[in-house]
């Protein structure tokens, strides 16, 4: 079981208080009725499954009950850092700095 | 040398101190008409397939590993075909078609063992969906038959049906065809016969590129022991596939996630099949050593670390031991997790890819060791004819962008 530091409960917790949401980073088309079929699969259903550092969605299910994003080490299933939603995707150098 | 009931005598009389091995263990020539990413029981089989039955003997399997030491050797090895899709049905049973003569067309005992599989149905909707699937598998010829509560305890005798249960049995489905395989023998048993028609099987050595032509076709792989030249490559890397197409400088519709089973310290044969329950996740039967193996579900995150968390593990004995109170008080030896590679649509992707002369066979996510033989063999059809079979030609890559998913994850939720 790892351990998931909720942003904005502020706190360390198991993460069976967690649900898992899926990759982060994925917006929503802007005009779906522009998009070719490739374009669809590729935001329907490419997935990036890193082998390292993954960028993921999380919900505090049973906390705050609010949706954050993480990155995490899918080798290790470290989590390196959380960030909230909205804020941007932290580049490999800040996540190693948060790591520390 | 040919296994046989001769050469075991003749052996025990030397003290079995006189085996030869059973594939050499190659180092890798300079090229390859097809070299096989990952010597798993698919990837081993692939390459038996191509030397048998389509005649290309100048073949390669390189893995990073042991050979069967990825899910291959992780799996707790249910075999059953009653899918709900007719493409599906059609995959499937190919492959138990295959099961079905495999020890003696590989000299090797897989230990096919049709016990039967049980599903059981815990809750309205489980009667409904698995009724669905009955009726839908006997369309397709595929055998599956409804068993009252009653009637799977006499087919299941450690089942707990009081009507207090805290997951109550509200009946099941049997498929009789289905069973478990020893799954080691499935991939030493592909190894020995390919090796014996010239494959060569090349261990401890990982593929860490994928070169490409002018033309953007295939030129070879980069290995840890150097670069192995190939027309033709075929991926059959199960969790790492991801990693391996991107290789390639192609994007899939994959998600890797840890999967875990445990088996207890053996006692005397005490259960005569295979029970699955979807809804609690717990997976059982026994094996010939008597070690009660137990799968579980997958974690919820992507991951490579090959290790599960304790509370998923937790989470199914304590199913298991509220469906059967009898092992309430068995030990458990062993657990241990595979990397386990889902697609969207719960169907494998077995065929072409966009760059010309790379086959992938991948995407059976917790459920393809039931599918080796055949997806071996669709897989070195693919790679021989340059297409696919009309059995995998549904379960091509195209149908994300088409649309026409083959859907069994809606159909079952999780599956083994
Ligand atoms: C716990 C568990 C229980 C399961 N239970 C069942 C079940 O009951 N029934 C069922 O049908 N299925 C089950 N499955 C799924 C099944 O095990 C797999 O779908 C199947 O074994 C996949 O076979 P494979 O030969 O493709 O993969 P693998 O045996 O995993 O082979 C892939 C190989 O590729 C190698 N590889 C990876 N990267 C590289 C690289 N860069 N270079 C070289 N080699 C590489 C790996 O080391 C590995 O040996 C289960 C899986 C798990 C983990
Ligand atoms: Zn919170």
């Amino acid at each position: 079981m790892i351990l998931i530091r909720c942003p904005y409960c502020d706190e360390q917790r198991p993460e069976v208080e967690f649900v898992y949401a899926g990759e982060a980073h994925i917006s929503r088309p802007q005009n779906p009725n522009l998009l070719s079929d490739d374009e669809w699969a590729e935001y329907l259903f490419i997935r990036k499954n890193a082998r390292g550092v993954h960028y993921e969605r999380w919900v505090h299910a049973h906390g705050c009950a609010r949706y954050f994003n993480a990155a995490r080490n899918t080798v290790t299933d470290k989590i390196l850092m959380t960030y909230k939603t909205g804020e941007p995707k932290p580049s490999v150098e800040e996540i190693a700095e948060a790591a520390k | 040398m040919r296994y046989s009931a001769l050469s075991l005598f003749a052996n025990a009389l030397s003290g079995h101190k006189k085996w030869p091995e059973q594939w050499p263990d190659a180092a890798p020539k300079p090229s390859y008409d097809v070299v096989i990413v990952g010597a798993g029981g698919h990837g081993l089989g692939a390459a038996y397939y191509l030397a048998k039955k389509y005649g290309v003997t100048n073949v390669a399997v390189i893995e990073k590993a042991w050979l069967g030491g990825g899910n291959t050797g992780r799996n707790t090895t249910i075999i059953r075909s009653n899918y709900l899709y007719d493409e599906s049905a059609r995959l499937y049973d190919h492959a138990v078609d295959l099961w079905d003569g495999l020890s003696q067309e590989l000299n090797y005992n897989v230990m096919f063992s049709k016990r039967g599989v049980l599903m059981l149905a815990h809750n309205v909707h489980d009667v409904q969906s698995f009724q669905r699937h009955i009726h839908a598998n006997r369309l397709n010829g595929v055998d599956n038959q409804w068993l009252t509560a009653q009637q799977a305890k006499a087919y299941c005798p450690p089942l707990d049906i009081s009507p207090t249960a805290r997951f109550p049995v509200l009946g099941g489905a049997l498929q009789k065809r289905a069973g478990v395989a020893r799954h080691d023998s499935v991939a030493w048993g592909y190894a020995r016969a390919a090796a014996a028609l010239g494959v060569d099987i090349i261990q401890n050595c990982a593929v860490t590129g994928i070169r490409r032509g002018a033309d953007g076709s295939v030129e070879g792989v980069d290995t840890e022991r150097g670069f192995i030249a190939a027309k033709k490559i075929g991926v059959s890397a199960a969790g790492n596939s991801s990693v391996i197409m991107e290789m390639a400088g192609l994007k899939f519709p994959l998600e890797s996630y840890p999967l875990q089973a445990l088996v207890s310290e053996p006692i005397k044969p005490v259960f005569p099949c295979v029970v699955m329950s979807n809804s609690v996740h717990a997976y059982i039967s026994q094996s010939d050593k008597g070690e009660l193996v137990i799968g579980a579900g997958t974690d919820q995150y992507v991951s490579y670390s090959q290790r599960g968390a304790l509370h998923i593990i937790e989470h199914t004995l304590a199913a298991i031991c509220e469906i059967f109170p009898i092992f309430k008080r068995m030990r458990m030896l062993r657990s241990w997790g595979g990397v386990v590679d889902v697609t969207p649509d719960r169907s494998c992707i077995l065929g072409k890819t966009p760059v010309p002369g790379l086959y992938v066979n991948c995407g059976w996510g917790t459920g393809g060791f039931k599918a080796t033989p055949g997806a071996a063999d669709l897989l070195a059809y693919t790679i021989a004819k340059d297409e696919p079979h009309a059995i995998n030609a549904p379960f091509t890559l195209e149908r994300f962008t088409r649309g026409r998913l083959i859907d069994e994850a809606a159909a079952a939720a999780v599956a083994h």
